[in-house]
């Protein structure tokens, strides 16, 4: 399909409807879903619905919206009103959300057209898709290969080219990392500058809505119809962002990118070698590139699975079986409480509830609630401290390329060890980017990841549009 | 020694209040009583998938009065989770302020003069309403239960006082007196029978003269200042009476049954729940900055006390016993202005208070209002000797109940219209000359008979005539 931008132009002068776009999507899903399952709804009458409004708008000469007629898959835990919404868990199975998330409203005033939600690890919690309780997405460049997770099933929706676009949320690299797996550009916003009204939580301090797309542009453009302040999330930020597509094609003449040993050291060789060539064609771009150490990343991936673990011990509390969702009964309250749990979480959700409850819990928590948060706000000191010498931070954004559906779900440790280059960021609130760099040894996507300080979204689609540009022969589209 | 002369009450009071903010805490919905359930409800307060709080400024205003009232440092503060599974509880947890409340180490001032502490009062959201139904709606029998979220999100203000209460009367006053503090800062209406102020008491007991506290039980279910006196008591006799049998106190929640009149277990602490505090993720660090504190501050009206050091000045500077009562009460009731009103407009001063301590306040529930000026007229009339007392009372319940009016006017339309003096003293000449023996025994000094008299002359003028006129005309008489 093409891009976004495109589409968007055509629809906008009245060369396509977005109801023919809208068609195509639909058609493509319909033809290539069968085998990856990156949908767990897809929701043609709405769409069509969404992209008659479009073309209404085009032929009344009304301005339909940057995004006009392009359509978008949405991850499962973007509330939708009216709409299906199960985290890709079973206990909110049949839930219809009364409202939309922030995010669904933007794109739909941006005249982007939602085709459905898509699959997740239960909850967001997981890398590989794999834990969703509606079955596995599969990797659309080799089905034997799990798309990465959590957002495996809209990563793997633009790869397939379902959707142009794609939505994810990103708490310790659920956006990057299945972009990286699924060779497309994926970006995780600075905390608090997309809305999270209207998220269905993981980990309230640290997730973030972020965009997929097959190029940086159209990432670029997605991240600045979402980003903004919303007064319905006290943790959004007040400022106004900064648009970041007039400044993509500014060039990174004398950036200062530091090459992260502690997000490269231990990935595989092949991972290993891309990064060295994105460092070498932004040295060639015009960059200054040197290589820093940043040891205190290595203490991110315990900070983060007790901290993103305590949070969602409470935020999952509420799926008690009282209100909505599934509800399995018992002979009391708390029996029907237990009932329902044990029936309506997967093994990993399960995993995590406990481990963030003992987290929490008196005789315990200063050990380790208290001390992970200390452990953040030294990760948080350690990025200060690089910031003060460069601009960006480049290393790899998973240890290896997609991996065999299986291979660790039996291995929970194997499992937690692919964020371990993307937790930093979601520690620390900044924003970062998965970007496609070529391929592994095994012909699969290898994705190189940019880092930078808050609020630096424009600056790191600005350097990822060099990498774009010079990207090594990458994989055939699948 | 034995018996209760030997120990000493140690009471601390946890009192919650609803703040009068027309919103809940974290969402636009209507924070109203008594409404049909589940109408004031949206994703937020029902702890929908995906919904998020925002914190609204008045209840932080409400709850910064409520702190300078009290003489409380106001601080930078944080939100908590306080987790615990229950049904009334839309996110099975409870925003909460914890370690870093807004008010801390305040004192309140009783109107006997002693001081109580306050440790803290802390921001926190109420949960929903849960009713028991069937089998009698006990918790242990019900068949199943309604939730109603109408109150789940309505801002609460918890006031913990230090152990320095002594007593149940003195426990009584400083609820008393909160609650009038809290009614003059705006912050509540106080009404403790709609559960706008709940009150929860630590009550242990210890040998007088000893520094260490026993162990504390605490109580619930005080819904009103009788049963809070009742409630403690009872519970010091019942730790008292284990002590010297030899057993020990637990240290438990128990529950005060106002028809058995006693207090019954709950559930023990030891096994109560570890609520794992953390901080609230979904809202920032609440920090008011210095003009707004000085805002509320100086937009504070006078207290209760101060409201009643002013009514003890118009009185001359002291007030009796029974005057100061009268004051409490007229405080308490925030009839203080109508009385100072009338005063000022020359009302005499133990008149005025009298009349609203009694006659107003019996009727201030019904919300009437009554304006200063009538009732400083109404006063006038009484004290000037154109009505009588029990006229008087008579104008003032007819004024009452029409929400105000022209005391003249209403005193005529009853028939009230002073008697011209001629006439008085026509009537007092035929009474004598019906009671010549009386009349006799009374110039020879038996002032008694001033009584009959002027019962005579009542009947005879249909209650019309003032009982000081008549006296002062049988003295002028008898010469």
């Amino acid at each position: 399909m093409t891009d976004a931008r495109a589409l968007a132009a055509a629809v906008r002068a009245g060369e396509r409807t977005a109801r023919e776009v809208t068609e195509e999507a639909l058609d493509a899903i319909a033809a290539g879903d069968g085998a990856l399952h990156a949908f767990l709804l897809v929701t043609p009458d709405d769409a069509r619905a969404q992209a008659d409004l479009v073309d209404a708008a085009v032929t009344q000469g009304r301005d339909p919206g940057p995004l006009a007629g392009v359509p978008i898959a949405l991850k499962d835990n973007l509330c939708t009103r009216g709409i299906p919404t199960t985290c890709g868990s079973k206990i909110l199975e049949g839930w219809r959300p009364p409202y939309d998330a922030t995010v669904v409203g933007l794109l739909r005033d941006a005249g982007a057209i939602t085709v459905g939600k898509t699959n997740m690890d239960e909850f967001a919690m997981g890398s590989s898709t794999e834990n969703s309780a509606y079955g596995p997405t599969l990797n659309p460049h080799d089905t034997g290969k799990v798309p990465g997770g959590s957002s495996g099933g809209s990563a793997a929706s633009v790869a397939a080219g379902f959707t142009p676009l794609g939505l994810g949320s990103d708490t310790g690299g659920s956006i990057r990392q299945p972009a990286a797996l699924c060779g497309v550009v994926g970006m995780k916003p600075t905390y608090g500058r997309v809305s999270r009204y209207g998220l269905v939580a993981f980990a309230s301090s640290l997730d973030q809505i972020g965009p997929f797309a097959t190029n940086v542009a159209d990432a670029a453009l997605l991240f600045d119809v979402l980003a903004g302040h919303d007064g319905r999330d006290s943790t959004s930020l007040s400022s106004k962002p900064e648009l970041t597509v007039p400044g993509l094609e500014d060039g990174i003449d004398g950036i200062r990118v530091g090459v992260c040993r502690n997000l490269i050291d231990g990935c595989a060789p092949d991972v290993v070698a891309r990064v060295q060539e994105a460092a070498e064609t932004l040295a060639a771009a015009g960059a200054t590139v040197e290589e820093i150490r940043v040891p205190e990343f290595a203490y991110g991936l315990s900070a983060y699975y007790l901290i993103a673990p305590a949070e969602a011990s409470s935020n999952l509390a509420r799926y008690d079986g009282v209100r909505y969702g599934l509800r399995v009964d018992g002979d009391d309250a708390a029996a029907m409480n237990t009932a329902t749990r044990t029936a309506g979480f997967g093994a990993e959700v399960k995993r995590r509830i406990m481990l963030g409850t003992y987290a929490l819990s008196a005789g315990y928590y200063d050990a380790y609630y208290v001390q992970a948060q200390r452990v953040r706000t030294l990760v948080m000191q350690a990025f200060d401290r690089a910031y003060g010498s460069i601009d960006v931070l480049l290393g790899a954004t998973a240890p290896t390329t997609a991996f065999d559906l299986g291979a660790k779900v039996d291995d929970p440790m194997a499992m937690y060890m692919n964020d371990i280059c993307t937790i930093p960021s979601n520690l620390a609130g900044h924003p970062a980017l998965s970007i496609p760099f070529g391929t592994g040894v095994d012909g699969l996507p290898v994705g190189v990841q940019l880092l930078a300080p808050a609020l630096e979204e424009a600056l790191l689609f600005r350097v990822a549009r060099v990498l774009e540009a010079a990207a090594p022969e990458g994989v055939r589209s699948p | 020694m034995s018996g209760e002369a030997a120990w000493e009450m140690v009471i601390g009071l946890e009192v919650h209040c609803e703040l009068a903010t027309a919103t809940k805490l974290f969402c636009g919905c209507r924070n109203a009583f008594g409404d049909e359930p589940n109408v004031n409800v949206c994703p937020v307060c029902l702890g929908l998938p995906g919904s998020l709080p925002v914190l609204n400024a008045f209840a932080v205003e409400l709850a910064m009065r409520i702190g300078t009232a009290l003489h409380c440092e106001i601080r930078p503060s944080t939100f908590a989770r306080k987790n615990y599974f229950y049904p009334d509880q839309a996110k099975d947890y409870q925003i909460s302020q914890y370690d870093q409340p807004i008010n801390t180490g305040g004192w309140l001032e009783l109107p006997d003069g002693s001081r109580v502490g306050v440790t803290r009062a802390h921001m926190e959201e109420d949960t929903g309403k849960l009713t028991h139904v069937g089998a009698g709606g006990r918790i242990n029998s019900a068949h199943h239960a309604l939730v109603d979220y109408n109150r789940s999100g309505v801002p609460l203000v918890e006031i913990v006082s230090e152990p320095d209460i002594r007593s149940a009367g003195q426990a009584k006053a400083y609820a008393a007196e909160l609650r009038g503090i809290l009614v003059a800062t705006g912050a509540s209406d106080g009404r403790m029978e709609e559960g706008s102020m709940r009150v929860d008491a630590n009550v242990s007991v210890r040998s007088f003269g000893t520094d260490s506290f026993g162990t504390r039980c605490e109580i619930k279910n005080l819904n009103s200042l009788r049963s809070l006196g009742r409630g403690i008591d009872y519970e010091a006799a019942r730790q008292i009476a284990l002590i010297e049998s030899g057993e020990r106190v637990v240290l438990e929640t128990r529950h005060w049954d106002e028809s058995a009149g006693r207090t019954e277990s709950m559930r023990s602490k030891e096994e109560a729940n570890d609520y794992r505090y953390f901080p609230e993720p979904d809202l920032v660090p609440l920090v008011p900055d210095a003009a707004w504190r000085e805002r509320v501050r100086a937009g504070l009206g006078p207290m209760p006390a101060d409201r009643r050091s002013a009514l003890v000045a118009a009185l001359g500077g002291s007030a009796s016993e029974a005057e100061a009562d009268q004051i409490r009460a007229v405080v308490d009731l925030g009839l203080d202005e109508l009385v100072r009103a009338a005063v000022d407009g020359g009302a005499p001063a133990p008149l005025a208070l009298a009349r609203a301590a009694n006659e107003v306040a019996a009727q201030s529930d019904a919300g009437l209002v009554l304006t200063p000026e009538s009732f400083a007229a109404l006063l006038a009339l009484e004290s000037g000797g154109q009505l009588s007392a029990t006229q008087s009372k008579a104008v003032l319940g007819l004024l009452l109940e029409r929400g105000g009016g022209d005391p003249s006017a209403v005193a005529e339309e009853l028939g009230y219209e002073a008697l011209g003096a001629d006439f008085l003293a026509g009537v007092v000449a035929e009474v004598i000359a019906a009671n010549p023996d009386e009349w006799a025994r009374y110039v020879a000094g038996d002032d008694k008979l001033t009584g009959l008299f002027t019962k005579e002359v009542m009947q005879a003028t249909a209650g019309k005539a003032n009982g000081k006129e008549v006296a002062a005309e049988l003295r002028r008489l008898r010469g």
